[in-house]
């Protein structure tokens, strides 16, 4: 392990984006990376994989109680057929909303966050203001995100301190009878899957109970 | 005890910035180069997310508060690569390679990376039975720390040490953190999720309502009668 008192990386340009090209060159000398890999793991994260994918199987869960049941029981063989499966997200666990429940996800130690389902984490959730007050303070942080918890619903927050995944389930706006899953998806954002907004309403396109 | 990445509780942080919430597509390039860097470099097999995740903690606090996200992550996978002899210091100071290395037939290849990457690396294992049933009461270690390497790696953070929370959720065996971020094995142990009080964790400023959850390893807890 690296010790105390002991930080090679101190040699490294101050300047972070000529560090990181200054650790590229060396390593593409090395031998150890090769610059198109480095392209198609960007190409990945940017282009194929994304909260979309999370969208899909909450629309999916709010639509197809067969499927909701396997989510809630035991999701990841059906997510692996669907290709939602990958690194960051071998283990997910979902968690639903009630009228007595609001859910949301934060990791105080890092930045664990559900890959194949929601992408690269958001600025603000690898935040330290976000990691410090999200456990201690959950409404006040709701509130800065726009989110009122109604009298009566309990906040729950899940630290994700292993490698175990939550992504939050929504509820199920109103006015959503009969929309396709494909239009019910629409509805779903990141920051609900995450458990900072909720869905966003049909009519308004605001998030709304 | 704990080390500055220990967030969870902090006071004086200010505001959370939602609009800090950039799609990955529109982050600067060098941060999409250093989170490709830090992925690929994992390929290599010379160390594991553990051990990864301990080198960004021991960055030193200055440096810790004063990086941003993705410097942090160069920083650690700077000194982890020093530390398990796959670049020296003196190239990183120099930026010069000093040959080929020993390692570069698991560089990363751009024709299947992204296979291996949607292929998972899954951390449940074989392993002892979970000792405690779902609704069982137990208490966590105080102080948090790892008992077998002084100020070593461990995912109990110190907001929810010495609690009594009950088990919700039985995960299996998953990798012992604490034994494979220093290379001493996975150690599988049972892994639960518990659920506390806010008001057991932060006292009766807060909203007796509210409730956090930890995923916790068996070693972390101990029976409550």
């Amino acid at each position: 392990m690296p010790h105390d008192h002991d930080h090679p990386h101190s040699h490294l340009p101050s300047d972070p984006a000529l560090r990181v090209k200054a650790l590229e060159t060396l390593l593409t000398d090395k031998g150890l990376v090769d610059p198109a890999a480095l392209d198609a793991i960007i190409d990945l994260y940017q282009n194929k994989i994304g909260p979309q994918n999370g969208a899909q199987v909450v629309a999916k869960m709010w639509s197809d109680p067969d499927f909701h049941k396997q989510m809630i029981e035991n999701p990841m063989p059906t997510l692996q057929e669907m290709g939602l499966y990958g690194r960051q997200g071998e283990h997910m666990v979902f968690v639903e909303n009630t009228e007595d429940v609001h859910n949301m996800v934060v990791c105080t130690l890092c930045s664990c966050y559900p890959w194949p389902l929601l992408g690269i984490p958001p600025g603000w959730y690898k935040s330290d203001a976000y990691r410090a007050r999200a456990v201690r303070e959950p409404r006040a942080v709701l509130a800065e995100f726009g989110v009122t918890v109604p009298e009566g619903q309990k906040v729950r927050v899940w630290d994700s301190t292993a490698e175990v995944r939550y992504l939050v389930v929504p509820q199920r706006p109103a006015g959503t009878e009969g929309l396709s899953e494909e239009a019910l998806a629409a509805l779903v954002t990141r920051d609900s899957m995450i458990g900072t907004a909720l869905a966003l309403s049909p009519a308004t396109q605001e998030p709304g109970a | 005890m704990s080390r500055i990445h220990d967030m969870g509780g902090r006071l004086g942080t200010g505001p959370v910035d939602p609009q800090d919430g950039y799609d990955f597509g529109d982050a600067k390039d060098w941060h999409k180069r250093a989170l490709a860097l830090n992925v690929a470099c994992g390929f290599l097999g010379q160390w594991n997310i553990d051990a990864s995740r301990h080198a960004r903690e021991l960055l030193n606090p200055q440096d810790y508060m004063a990086f941003s996200y993705y410097e942090k992550w160069m920083g650690g996978l700077a000194d982890l690569m020093v530390d398990r002899g796959v670049l020296t210091a003196e190239e990183l100071a120099s930026g010069q390679a000093a040959g080929l290395s020993p390692v570069a037939a698991r560089a990363a290849k751009p024709e299947t990376v992204e296979a291996v990457l949607m292929n998972g690396s899954p951390y449940t294992r074989d392993g002892a039975a979970p000792r405690f049933e779902v609704g069982a009461q137990v208490r966590t270690r105080k102080p948090a720390r790892n008992v077998a390497v002084p100020g070593g790696h461990t995912r109990l953070p110190s907001y929810a040490a010495g609690a009594v929370g009950e088990i919700v959720l039985r995960h299996g065996a998953h990798v012992f953190p604490d034994s494979n971020a220093h290379f001493k094995g996975e150690a599988a142990e049972p892994l639960y999720a518990v659920r506390f009080t806010a008001q057991e964790l932060w006292g009766t400023e807060a909203d007796p309502r509210d409730e956090v959850v930890l995923d916790l390893w068996e070693s972390y807890l101990e029976p409550v009668a």
